[in-house]
């Protein structure tokens, strides 16, 4: 498996990665370098593997529907990079 | 031309937890922006996401509502995507094991016929922030109180033909949650939001046409309309010989029209992933089982029940169903007033009138289910005529105190007492030879009528107070 320049800059798009022209080659051959690495993983025959997604055989544990958090707003925004009438200003976004 | 409508439903049902589905913040809906956001909920560095059981517990009645299979091991995974109001850059969901698998839903149309919808699954997940884009001038405003109320994801089979079948659908589930009590179901304040797949293709094609999305409609009306329009315009895309695109469309209400919102095919990838923050879910079969004791009578039994148990047709039993509040006043009402038919006669006509023109939803009505079986033991044992009776409900409305304190303070009681009847009847007869005459002279359509003159005659001299089915039997003895 490999992915082409144009695949590349359409994962950046989806990631809002910026990815300068001069990189793209670059970046392609080290993707396509890591991609071969997976597909040596690919030749193994894990039929009869389940997938691991957690590496201790546990289940979750979980808590009471009680609400134990206070209204933090002014300390939580004091760090923010702007806040203004009880919200956090980002850049306009619509859609 | 004609065109088979296919439809696919995603509800988003917001849980009604005390606390958000993996922090310990407030759900309360209405407070001040960002006052029930904290550090998980803003996703800190380092911070930890803990499963709020209440939530697990409530999609597993629903589950078991509507007979599903049940996830006994069920997985979190991360949906990746970015957007201001998803501050950890990916929404905490499930994909490939949901907690609920396949079920089915049986809803009735207006015709009578019964339409059984596929539900496909049904998972949790994390709901996300609100995006005020007037609130700041050239700025977004992000408002964090709402992202991690607990989602209970519905999806539908695309089994849905029609934009009254989608509504049935919609309504019938709005129902059964509510009796679930899993929910508030308060659409206006988004408890409920609806995603449309929807799709055209020929009568009898076995293929599906391409779809479009609609994206987060919140009303049944809503739903409905946005359903029209999109249908329209498919059938004139493609009635013009054109292609239909794969997209996400937003239902402008005021416009009444669906118009593009982003293209997905390019944005459809999420990314998903077990989230290793958080551990599989496994429910054994004794909490599974647990959890089934608790499931309430479900609308369809009740309605059934109400049929049989109390008389009631089918168009009563069902609108006393529509809400366990209502189907719990009504019994109670029954119970206290011996007369199922009555209580449901004056519920679904003077109560609801009355809830209507003020409104008011029925636990806020000022009169109990208690008063109105009273009101019907007073028009049974005949101290109350049905006009008198309105008097002393309208009595109990605006507050005044008890039914019989109410009939002896307003002096209502009927007058069946047949000798002091007779009287006035034979007082009125003899007042009034002319009429008396003339009804013997008359043919019998003409004698109905004079018969009404000699009640209302008798009825005033009784100032109301008259039982009109003694009257009647008197006058008719001391006319014929």
């Amino acid at each position: 498996m490999s992915v082409t320049t144009r695949q590349l800059a359409e994962v950046a798009t989806l990631a809002r990665l910026q990815l300068r022209a001069e990189q793209a080659e670059s970046v392609t051959r080290s993707i396509n370098e890591i991609l071969g690495l997976v597909d040596q993983l690919q030749a193994l025959d894990l039929q009869q593997v389940a997938p691991m997604a957690h590496p201790r055989d546990e289940v979750q544990r979980m808590r009471t529907d009680e609400v134990t958090e206070t209204n933090q707003r002014a300390a939580f925004q004091a760090v923010a990079p702007a806040a203004d009438e009880g919200l956090y200003v980002v850049p306009p976004v619509i859609e | 031309m004609n065109w088979e409508v296919v439809i696919g439903l995603e509800v988003h049902l917001q849980l009604a937890t005390q606390s958000k589905i993996f922090s310990g913040s407030s759900t309360r809906f209405g407070a001040e922006p960002n006052t029930q956001a904290s550090a998980v909920d803003l996703a800190m560095p380092g911070m930890l996401p803990v499963l709020n059981e209440q939530a697990v517990r409530y999609a597993v009645l629903f589950g078991l509502g509507i007979g599903a299979e049940i996830g006994q091991r069920s997985v979190f995974d991360r949906k990746n995507y970015f957007y201001p109001d998803l501050p950890k850059g990916y929404q905490i969901s499930q994909f490939e094991q949901p907690i609920v698998g396949k079920g089915s839903f049986t809803v009735t149309l207006s015709d009578g016929r019964r339409k059984t919808i596929g539900i496909t699954r049904a998972h949790l997940e994390e709901d996300a922030g609100k995006s005020l884009h007037d609130a700041i001038p050239g700025a977004s405003g992000i408002d964090l109180n709402r992202a991690g109320t607990p989602l209970l994801e519905i999806v539908s089979e695309p089994d849905i033909r029609s934009a009254e079948e989608a509504v049935a659908y919609l309504k019938a589930l709005h129902t059964l949650v509510t009796y679930l009590g899993i929910s508030d179901g308060d659409m206006s304040q988004g408890s409920m939001r609806c995603d449309i797949n929807l799709s055209l293709r020929r009568p009898g094609a076995s293929e599906f046409g391409t779809r479009t999305e609609i994206k987060n409609v919140n009303s049944f009306r809503f739903v409905e309309r946005a359903i029209l329009s999109e249908i329209e315009r498919q059938s004139d895309i493609l009635e013009d010989g054109g292609v239909i695109i794969q997209e996400t469309r937003l239902y402008d209400a005021e416009r009444d029209e669906t118009r593009s919102m982003r293209s997905k095919e390019v944005a459809n990838d999420y990314r998903y992933f077990p989230d290793p923050d958080l551990l599989p879910v496994v429910l054994s079969d004794e909490t599974i089982d647990t959890i089934r004791a608790s499931l309430p009578e479900l609308p369809e039994a009740k309605c059934e029940r109400f049929k049989t148990q109390y008389g009631l047709g089918d168009y009563d039993a069902k609108a006393l169903c529509d809400s366990q509040a209502m189907a719990n006043y009504f019994e109670e009402a029954a119970n206290a007033g011996g007369d199922a038919k009555l209580a449901a006669n004056w519920m679904l006509s003077e109560l609801a009138a009355q809830l209507n023109a003020n409104n008011l939803a029925l636990h806020q009505a000022p009169v109990s289910a208690g008063q109105l079986g009273q009101l019907i033991v007073r028009i049974k044992d005949n101290t109350l005529s049905s006009k008198m009776a309105k008097q002393v409900f309208d009595a109990l409305w605006q507050g005044e105190g008890e039914v019989d304190a109410i009939i002896e303070r307003r002096g209502l009681k009927q007058v069946s007492d047949s000798g002091a009847l007779e009287r006035l009847v034979n007082e009125v007869v003899a007042n009034n030879p002319d009429q008396v005459a003339q009804y013997q002279a008359a043919d019998e359509g003409k004698q109905k009528k004079l018969l009404g003159f000699f009640v209302g005659q008798i009825m005033k001299a009784s100032k109301g107070q008259a039982n009109p089915k003694l009257v009647n039997e008197l006058l008719n003895q001391a006319l014929n």
